[in-house]
């Protein structure tokens, strides 16, 4: 039952009547072979509760919003943003356009990801899971929808309980419907990432949209609807792997959600203006047990269902005030600060550990290695391939010929000019199918946004007594901007 | 772990036991279940759209008309229809030489020609047109029947020594064995043409070959043995030898003569076709202008 507003702010104490709630998951309580019991979270006011609500609103409006910012590239390329083109392969991410040959940015940026989520973990936990797992913040905000339609706690159960009527089937069709329509509207910003939004939002309404965009739209709904709205709780328990990773990245050190049994026990129900000496401070009201979404009981320690979301921190939080307890008997602390409070010693914080230290070290060096890689990046890429099939050629006046393919990709929108030249020990001429060559030297335009592959051939004149393979580079300039790019391959003479 | 009876607190089994091993009744997890009865409603649902039962005379159509064996046909049409375009480009060029000096067309053309060299000129000429003994290297820039395009075309179109009307006949007679020299004769010769191409030789056989050489060879491959291309006379001053240049691989062409077959491709490839193949070994490195 809800718990009666104190008689007066000012009080230093008053009494609480406990939750009539169970921890439905808590390991005691669950069996192997039962249907899921329904959770029913009780709001709570607090700090803790208040940042949830803004990370929601920051993440999910960079969701929504996203594809909708505009970033104008010029003619004929798209201004969005972040735009994932498939049809035109490319990745266009504000003034980054990465190439399907750049791949290897965005595994930068996953490793980017990876590292620092096991960086926050070591240090505070599971805060991906408590604050900013997409499967967090939709079924927060599903909830949050669910309660706004039938009321908090008490009244949803009530409902829940009710036989069958108007108010019952209208209340549970405009959730539904609620729910449905959020679960849509996140299919549907999902496919504005690419393609181009403006284009394909009315196109989806008109029937006209491409068959991917139906699909995934349709995948998107439903799996948003099906997780967030009635699977809840259970896809972090069974479906999330990520549980059983994090307990390897925490240690005693890991800030977690943590209740300090220390000051807590013996727990027991307390009336108001009985004394606090020899008894815990918690009063067994229950109410971390209400808040919590994963219907657990944090008093029972650190458990694989805690998904470290901190609303059991303001529900007691609340409770202590009422009582006129200091805050804090649910918080964020490490285990070998509970060991510490045991033997009466100072609490403090080891932020700097090996663990941590290795973590934001390599986190350091690979975002420095992507900022080197996408500030040194040049508008232009060169491959030169050597001929296998023969190696060599000889000709009729004994001159060795190797034959080289160069692909030139120009990652620029206007044509440009480039010139191939080649480096080496050896003096070598020169030529290009289809293209007129001054014997040293060819220069070809290549069109914006394109690739041109050019046949190139390299030969050796026969009074060059040059045996083996012969290192060598080719050398390709932009004409306009003086950039050059070296490749290094090899001159086979055919002689030992 | 199977649940116990509600009632009389017992393991539920299914009544079965064999040598006092009990099948206990446990249930299948629920999402194991919900997904089984989706496939068979799936499979029920595809009965109706697809192709599924097999009948005597035929089999179920199912509601989408579905065909793969169609879809493989309108995916081939339209790999024709795109090949088209490129097709009609190819023949509307004023010259083979347009074709290489339009980067696009020239793409096109060595695209489709490896493709068509691997599967008609591979077997011979070598992946890479690298060739064999008695199999021209088409990479290097030696040709005994010449390396323009439009040569290269001809050849391609009419064969040498092949059973198109136009095709060339001219070939190397076998001096020694059909007699037409004396086993002498055809050694000291060795040594001429080893000279031409300033290999070592016999200097004293290479002067009495000179009058041989004279009367034999010079309407074909030259007073100064640099051959003709009219005849498909080899150069024999260079480097570059079709059956070896060795004196025994010299040797043995006197004696048993050759006369190496390429086959003619005019109705085997379309003209379009033989364009690109003709631009595509143009470009393999030893294309002539």
């Amino acid at each position: 039952m809800d718990v009666p507003s104190p008689t007066s702010q000012a009080s230093t104490s008053a009494s609480v009547a406990a939750y009539d709630v169970e921890a439905v998951n808590s390991a005691s309580h669950r069996d192997l072979y039962q249907k899921r019991e329904p959770i029913y979270p009780k709001l709570v006011h607090g700090r803790f509760r208040l940042l949830k609500w803004s990370v929601l609103v920051v993440t999910l409006g960079i969701y929504y919003l996203l594809p909708w910012v505009r970033w104008p590239r010029g003619a004929g390329e798209p201004d969005q943003a972040v735009l994932v083109d498939f049809s035109g392969s490319r990745f266009y991410f504000f003034f980054i356009e990465i190439w399907p040959s750049e791949l290897y940015y965005v595994t930068g940026l996953l490793i980017l990801a990876a590292l620092g989520l096991f960086l926050a973990t070591a240090l505070f936990g599971r805060v991906w899971c408590g604050y900013t797992c997409p499967q967090t913040v939709w079924t927060d905000l599903f909830i949050a929808v669910e309660r706004l339609i039938e009321g908090d706690r008490n009244k949803r159960i009530k409902l829940a309980n009710s036989p069958w009527s108007r108010e019952k089937i209208l209340k549970k069709a405009a959730k539904h419907g609620l729910w449905l329509l959020i679960a849509a509207a996140t299919g549907g910003a999902w496919i504005f990432y690419f393609h181009d939004a403006p284009t394909v939002f009315p196109q989806v309404f008109q029937g006209t949209a491409p068959v991917s965009a139906y699909i995934f739209l349709g995948v998107l709904t439903f799996t948003t609807y099906s997780l967030a709205g009635t699977m809840r709780e259970q896809v972090c328990t069974y479906m999330c792997p990520w549980p059983r990773i994090q307990a390897a990245l925490t240690d005693d050190e890991t800030l977690q959600v943590t209740y300090r049994h220390v000051r807590g026990e013996p727990r027991g129900a307390h009336k108001k203006g009985e004394s606090w000496e020899g008894r815990g401070d918690c009063v067994d009201c229950r109410a971390c047990i209400a808040a919590c979404p994963m219907g657990i009981d944090i008093r029972d320690g650190a458990q694989l269902e805690c998904i470290n979301c901190a609303l059991c921190i303001d529900a007691c939080d609340d409770i202590m005030r009422k009582v006129g307890r200091p805050t804090g008997l649910i918080a964020y602390d490490t285990d070998n600060n509970l060991m510490r409070a045991k033997r009466g010693e100072k609490r403090r914080l080891n932020i700097f550990r090996p663990r941590t230290a290795l973590y934001a070290f390599v986190l350091a060096f690979v975002a420095a290695l992507m900022v080197f890689g996408l500030s040194s990046r040049s508008t232009f890429e060169v491959n030169v391939l050597r001929d296998r099939t023969p190696p060599f050629v000889l000709l009729s006046d004994g001159s060795v010929r190797n034959r080289y393919t160069v692909k030139i990709v120009n990652k620029d929108n206007a044509v440009r000019n480039f010139t191939v030249a080649v480096r080496g020990e050896m003096d070598l001429e020169l030529s290009a199918v289809g293209v007129p060559s001054n014997g040293r030297s060819v220069t070809v335009p290549v069109n914006g946004d394109a690739i041109r592959s050019l046949r190139v051939f390299l030969t050796k004149s026969p009074n060059q007594s040059v045996a083996g393979k012969v290192p060598l580079v080719v050398h390709v300039t932009d004409q306009e901007t003086g950039v050059t790019s070296d490749n290094e391959t090899v001159f086979l003479t055919g002689a030992r | 772990m199977a649940a116990p009876n509600n009632e009389t607190g017992e393991e539920e089994t299914t009544g079965h036991e064999w040598d006092g091993i009990r099948e206990l009744n446990n249930p299948l997890p629920r999402w194991w279940l919900i997904i089984f009865y989706a496939t068979i409603v799936w499979a029920v649902v595809y009965w109706i759209f697809m192709p599924a039962w097999p009948g005597i005379t035929g089999y179920t159509k199912g509601l989408r008309n579905h065909s793969e064996r169609e879809n493989v046909a309108v995916a081939l049409q339209q790999l024709e229809s795109s090949r088209v375009e490129f097709a009609q480009r190819l023949l509307a060029a004023p010259s083979l030489r347009a074709i290489e000096s339009d980067p696009d067309l020239l793409q096109y053309a060595r695209a489709a020609g490896e493709s068509l060299f691997g599967d008609n000129c591979a077997t011979c000429h070598g992946v890479g047109g690298q060739g064999f003994v008695g199999y021209p290297n088409l990479v290097d820039d030696e040709w005994i029947w010449g390396g323009t395009l439009d040569d290269i075309q001809t050849t391609l179109r009419v064969g040498r020594r092949s059973d198109h009307p136009e095709t060339t006949y001219t070939e190397m007679l076998a001096y020694g064995q059909d007699g037409l020299l004396t086993p002498a004769e055809v050694n000291d010769l060795t040594d001429y043409v080893l000279s031409l191409s300033g290999q070592l030789h016999d200097p004293e056989a290479r002067a009495r070959a000179e009058e041989v050489y004279q009367t034999q060879c010079v309407s074909c491959h030259g007073v100064d043995g640099t051959g003709d291309r009219e005849q498909g006379a080899p150069n024999l001053t260079d480097a570059i030898w079709l059956y070896g240049g060795e004196r025994s691989a010299i040797w043995e062409t006197l004696w048993y003569g050759r006369a190496g077959v390429m086959p003619s491709f005019e109705g085997r490839l379309s003209e379009d076709q033989i364009a690109a193949l003709a631009v595509y070994v143009h470009t393999l490195g030893g294309g002539e202008d």
